[in-house]
Formats: C-alpha cells, structure tokens, sequence
C-alpha cells in the first residue's frame, strides 16, 4: 500500500507557490458549499418559498381586490407585493448562511480547512464570496419567475407591472440582493457565535424579533431606530413606491447601504473573532 | 524539522503548555508521550497554527505555520479523526483540502487508494467507523506529499491489522527521510514505531531522547526470583550484599546481582528456584516512573495496577 505514497514526491516539492491564490480557495470553497445537501436544500426551501408564496399572496390580493379602496388602488405596487415571498425566503438563506460556518465548527471541519489554508480572512472572504454569487443568481432566477407569475395574476384584475417600466427591474435586482446580503449577514453571525443554533437564533433575533421590539417604544424613536434595523433596510431596497405610512421607510439606496453595513458589521466582527480566536 | 520553543498556553488557569521547548528531526517517528491532559493535543494543535500560544514559538523550516504558501505540501497532520462533515464523502473532503493547496484531484484518488479507502470514496464520511475515519485522516494528511507529518493518536479505532499498517505507515515515511511526530498514549505501540521520544506531563518537558537511552534512565531493572523458600533466599542474598525486596506471589526483586549470581547462590545451598529472570525495564516501566508525579486524573491505586501489568512476560 505504502507503494503508491512516494510518488512523485520530489515533483510535488518542486513545485512550491510562493502564494496560495484566492482562486484555489474559491475553488476549495464551492467545492465544500456544493458537497453537503444542506446547500441544495437551503436554496430547494428559499427559492420555492419565494416563487410559491409569492403567487399565493397575489392570489389573496386579487380575491380581495373588489374590498380595497381607490387610494390603496392607486398606491398599490404589483412589482413589490409579487416577490412577498422573499421575506419568508430570507430565513432559509439565512439558516445555510449560518450553517456554512457553524457546521464546520460543530464537524471539526474548520481544522482541516484551516490547516489548508492558514489565512483566515482568506477562508470567510471566499465563502463569502461563494455564497454570494450562487445564492445572487438562484435567487434572481426565483424572483424573475414570481414576477412572472404574479404578474400573471394581477390581470384578471387588470393591473400589472413589466420589466420595463420605472423602477421595476431594479426591484427585481434588489430583491435578489435582499436575500444575498442577508444571507451574508447570517454568514457573520455564525461567524461570530460559531454555533448553528445560536447563529440562527442571533439572525431570527436581528431580523424578526427587534422590529417588534423597537415597534412597541413610544413614537418617533419606533420609526427612527426601526427604519435602521436590518430587515426594513433591506426591505426599503425593494419597493417601487416608498408606499409605507408617511415615508417611514429609507430609500431603496439608504436601504441597501443600511443593509450592506448590518452584513459588514457583522462579517468584520465574525472574522475579527476568526483570525484571533483559537480554532 | 519541527521546532517548539518556549511554548506557553493557558486556557484559563489552566496551564495547558508550559515552557515547552523541543526538537524533532528528520528521518526519525518521534513519539509524543504524556498522560491525558499533559499539553500534547494542544502543543501540536499551535504547532499547526491552530492555536494562538500565550508565549513561545512553534516553527517549521524555521517558519510559524501561519506564513506557509500552500502547507500541505509541507506538513500533512491528523489532529481529530472526525474532523470532516458527515454529509461530504470522503473525495470530496479530500478534494476541498486538494483544490486550496493547489494539488491536483488526480492525487485525492492515490491517497484514497493508499489507505485503502477507494471503494467507500463517495459514501458519506458519517457512516464511517472510528478506523475509516482514522484512515480518511491519514489519507488528508498525505495529500500533499508532505515532508512533515503530525498523528495525534493515529490507531485509535483501528483494529490489530489496521495498527499494523499505520506502524509501518509511519516507519516508511520516516525512512524516506520525513519528520514524523505522532503522540500515543499506548506505550508498547511507541516502543515498536518511534525512534526517539519527546516525554511532557503537566504541560512541562520530562525528556526528549533517543527511546533506548530514555528506557535506560528507568530503575526498573532487577532479577527476579521464586522460590517455595524464599525466606532463607532473601537472609542469604542480603548477607551477599545484594539489594532485595519483596514481590508478590512468593517473589523477589533483587538489585546489585546478576541472574548468575543468584542462581548460583541458590544453587550452593541447595534451594529450590522456581523462576528467575532478569526484569528488563520497558517503554511503559519507564515512562510510569518519569511522568508519575505528573498524571493530573490520578486513578486510586493505579501504581498497584501498572506494576504488576509488566509482569506478564
């Protein structure tokens, strides 16, 4: 058995690198993310989510339709309330985000990846960056087809949004990265609880369970903190018409800057806590 | 060339590691002997830049871990049996660790084959038993032809062929010239691979020496007699000036005499003998000595338990 160990021993030392490239890492990375069926499911679950009880929404709207009063007619947004489904959706992504990490801790798995690969920063920087890009384009694929659909069946009530019009692509676009920076943001907070139940519980804490804790302080401090807070950020990307009461939400913009510094935060202090941490 | 140098690391107030400096070289299996808890886990968990230490330094080539480009073309280690994701096979774990070093995949196939684990390459690693685990450790730790390579307990869970195998593993390597450092807790495995033994307790260095010259510093060696009349053997054998204790089961243990010398003894007085061998200290007699006051989860007793163990042959 020891006959094959040897081989090409010499040719292997000889050829060093001086660096260890990032594409080996993403590489080493997508190979890890596409490996376990925690990954396929998780995005089975988002993207089903998203497509299935989007169109179920729509349907609910279009039954009620003849009960809304012609200013809500007016305000309402085909585009945004197509893609509801993404909220729910958020929490599947939210739960691989968390799992990417915390499952290599609760396997050992970090030991062998970190072995491999000394730099830390290294190893969160190309999962995150796997991650990102396969959630982004799967998640852009369900949201194409709930817009799709939705529209589909807002005709029998005869409104409708099409790509084309103000606004609407770029609510599709940001739906998608809606969910994509969630999912980073559980990324850093497995990352820094490297747990999978404390992670996902931090995730369902910050993006659930706050609102409704700064909702019930006394007005205007509800709307000033709650705008901030990483859900309605990233929600505010989302909306076409800035529809919720009195302008509370930010700007599609300001949300998606809010957003993507909830998900730095978060990734900063997760891979501080990495690179200074014993493994 | 592994070097550890004034190593310190606490978790908590816990000294884990305490100024711990040691050598290993190439071209020898260098075992790394301690009672549980003795810092050897930990020593080589920083040895593989896992672990930050408090002071003190692990290097390899004269590097810390940290600055090595591409490591597993230098240093291959199986520090957890089950340190892989029980829903990723075994290629795939072994493909991940290959495609961040830049190895090629063909090689994920050679080491599979190596530890003779190809036919289960694409079931998952959860299903594994403790001694394919061992071996899918083994086999990462050889992916990148690695000139040093670390075992931490490497025959846990593996049965008498697989242990077989991994001695002869770990002889080869190290005749091919490579650093070998593997921590045991099963002294007569030790004494059958390792060349050279680096001993700590307590998280401090007992002895880091040739394994023979470290048997040679135990006390253990004594001839060892019985007789039905082993009463009048041992007034004899003490007018004689030999040194004699009392062993069990109608035995002595008697120092400053050769077997010869007894015998003989025995022999112009017309007493009968019923055995007598000369008790050549082991590995384990000698290590029980030198760590015994660093076993920090004494067991009551235990040195009635050991003792008697050597016995046997």
């Amino acid at each position: 058995m020891e006959a094959t160990l040897a081989t090409n021993r010499n040719q292997t030392n000889s050829t060093f690198h001086t660096s260890q490239p990032f594409t080996n890492t993403l590489q080493s990375e997508l190979t890890k993310f596409r490996s376990v069926k925690s990954s396929f499911w998780s995005l089975i679950v988002a993207n089903g989510v998203t497509i299935v009880l989007s169109a179920i929404i729509c349907e609910a709207v279009v039954n009620r339709w003849n009960k809304r009063s012609l200013s809500e007619r007016i305000l309402f947004d085909p585009t945004t309330r197509s893609l509801t489904g993404i909220v729910l959706a958020q929490l599947a992504i939210g739960v691989l985000g968390v799992l990417l990490i915390s499952a290599e801790y609760s396997s050992g798995t970090i030991r062998a990846t970190f072995a491999a690969t000394p730099n830390r920063t290294k190893v969160l920087t190309a999962k995150a960056v796997v991650f990102a890009v396969i959630t982004y384009i799967t998640c852009l694929i369900s949201v194409l087809i709930a817009f799709g659909v939705g529209q589909a069946i807002f005709t029998q009530v005869g409104v409708g949004a099409s790509i084309g019009q103000p606004g609407v692509l770029r609510v599709i676009l940001m739906s998608a990265l809606y969910l994509t920076i969630g999912g980073l943001f559980a990324l850093g907070l497995g990352t820094l609880v490297r747990h999978t139940a404390g992670g996902i519980t931090a995730f369902v804490v910050m993006m659930l369970v706050l609102p409704g804790i700064v909702g019930a302080l006394p007005s205007p401090w509800s709307s000033d903190i709650g705008r901030y807070l990483p859900n309605a950020a990233g929600l505010a990307m989302t909306s076409v018409i800035k529809q919720h009461a009195g302008g509370d939400m930010l700007g599609p913009l300001g949300g998606l800057a809010v957003f993507c510094g909830w998900a730095a935060l978060a990734l900063v202090v997760g891979g501080t806590r990495l690179v200074t941490r014993d493994a | 060339m592994i070097e550890v140098r004034n190593l310190s690391k606490s978790f908590g107030s816990t000294k884990a590691v305490d100024n711990m400096s040691f050598e290993v070289s190439p071209g020898t299996v260098t075992g790394f002997l301690g009672p549980n808890g003795a810092g050897k886990s930990t020593t080589m968990r920083v040895i593989m830049g896992l672990d930050h230490p408090d002071s003190g330094q692990a290097l390899i080539f004269g590097k810390p871990y940290s600055k090595i480009a591409n490591p597993l073309h230098q240093v291959g280690a199986l520090l957890d049996a089950r340190a892989f994701h029980g829903g990723r096979s075994a290629y795939n774990h072994l493909l991940f660790l290959a495609q961040a070093n830049g190895i090629p995949a063909r090689r994920v196939d050679e080491v599979l084959e190596t530890v003779g684990l190809s036919s289960v390459a694409k079931k998952r690693a959860g299903t594994f038993s403790m001694g394919m685990g061992q071996r899918l450790g083994i086999a990462a730790a050889l992916l990148g032809n690695p000139e040093i390579l670390l075992f931490d307990e490497p025959i846990n869970g593996l049965d008498p062929e697989g242990i077989l195998w991994v001695r002869n593993l770990l002889k080869s390597l190290a005749s091919e010239g490579r650093t070998v450092f593997v921590s045991s807790h099963l002294m007569s495995e030790m004494a059958q691979t390792a060349d050279y033994v680096v001993v700590v307790g307590r998280g401090r260095l007992i002895d880091s020496a040739p394994i023979s010259q470290f048997i040679s510093k135990s006390a253990q060696r004594y001839v060892v007699v019985r007789s039905p009349a082993i009463d009048t053997l041992e007034g004899l054998l003490k007018q004689s000036g030999a040194d004699v204790a009392q062993g069990p089961d109608n035995t002595l243990e008697v120092t400053n005499a050769t077997c010869a010398q007894v015998g003989e003894l025995a022999g112009a007085n017309s007493i009968v003998l019923h055995e007598l061998y000369f008790h050549e200290p082991t590995l384990e007699s000698a290590y029980m000595e030198l760590t015994q006051d660093d076993v920090e989860f004494h067991a009551k007793s235990s040195n009635d338990m050991t003792f008697p163990a050597d016995k046997r042959n």
